[in-house]
């Protein structure tokens, strides 16, 4: 049970882990499980506009996605409390690759020497962060989904639309990473 | 809300006002989430990259057992026809393909988004929870795409 709490969890739990929140959110009221939507749902409470794309009742709709999200903050505090830190166990070859590209710093669950404050006014931390996250915010909103809803849920549910999605998220990854971060890391 | 033809109004819209207790368990099942994120080291860039590097299957078996376990448990719901804790019926509405466009275009920007910044909206989340803090201004940067999109949507091809 320790070891449970504290240690990376195999594929095999972790992968069927995941995939339960879709029936427990279908179960508890009838949602489909994804996250990008919060996104929308944020930009509609915080900034009213004429867009039409915002003009919804968001409470109603979007307020269990809202929750939802401040949940997974929760989840990440509790799991960073509850066991010691530790590496991620990467293969040889990603850690040889990634050496290449000037990242020495292996610990932690992202490259503090891009993923770090004092990284973030310079070029290489400021691409990922700023427009990684915009490509993220924008590509999920016009896919309308992201990994969650798309991967996770639309394939369960055997949705043609989604698997289109997940091609071009395959795509946009393999590209980003062997053809742009050379560019700047 | 808006009625207007071409709006797509975000999936399982529904009149009702949440009660707190169904948010009590948005909030719980959110953390619980946010805790698999965490063991499973999804949420982490180094993963990411490995993955789009395939130099280990663990990303693949991952989602792959993860959308086995979600499509048995969907198929299981429809085939029993099981209804929620209040007694409503379970229904997923289809996402309209169009000309697929929006997916394959938008896949992909996201795509590009995912492999930059290792991490696609919930882990996001649950990094600035395990401390990494400059994701906040991913969010932020995220928002301001999202935003963006929305500003833009009545001139892109869906």
């Amino acid at each position: 049970m320790a070891s449970f709490v504290s240690a990376p969890w195999p594929w095999y739990v972790a992968g069927p882990a995941i995939g339960l929140f879709v029936p427990a959110l279908l179960i508890v009221g009838n949602r489909l499980f994804g996250v990008s939507s919060s996104l929308r749902h944020l930009c509609s409470a915080i900034v009213p506009s004429r867009i039409e794309y915002f003009r919804y009742d968001w409470k109603r709709t979007g307020l269990w996605n809202l929750v939802f999200v401040a949940g997974i903050l929760i989840g990440g505090i509790v799991a960073a409390h509850w066991g010691a830190p530790r590496d991620v166990a990467i293969s040889e070859s990603t850690r040889l690759a990634l050496t290449r590209l000037h990242i020495h710093d292996f610990s932690g669950l992202a490259p503090h020497e891009l993923f770090a404050w004092p990284a973030f006014l310079t070029l290489r931390g400021f691409i990922p962060v700023v427009v990684g996250g915009f490509l993220v915010g924008f590509g999920t909103a016009y896919a309308g989904g992201c990994t969650s809803g798309h991967a996770i849920s639309g394939l369960a549910d055997l949705q043609l639309p989604s698997l289109i999605a997940v091609v071009g998220f395959f795509a946009g990854g393999l590209i980003a990473t062997h053809f742009l971060l050379p560019l700047f890391l | 809300m808006s009625t207007t033809p071409g709006t797509i109004q975000p999936a399982n819209a529904d009149r009702r006002v949440q009660p707190w207790s169904a948010l009590a368990c948005y909030l719980l099942l959110g953390t619980c989430f946010g805790f698999v994120l965490t063991k499973s080291e999804v949420l982490s860039w180094f993963r990411i990259q490995e993955m789009f590097r395939f130099d280990s299957p663990r990303m693949y078996e991952i989602i792959a057992s993860a959308v086995v376990v979600a499509a048995a448990s969907v198929a299981f719901i429809k085939r029993l026809r099981l209804k929620t804790a209040s007694g409503d019926p379970i229904t997923i509405p289809p996402k309209q393909l169009g000309h697929g466009v929006r997916y394959a275009v938008g896949g992909t920007i996201f795509g590009l988004g995912w492999a930059l910044t290792g991490a696609c909206p919930g882990p996001l989340f649950a990094l600035v929870g395990n401390g990494v803090t400059v994701m906040i201004a991913a969010i932020a940067s995220a928002l301001v795409g999202t935003w963006l999109y929305g500003l833009l949507r009545p001139r892109l091809p869906h």
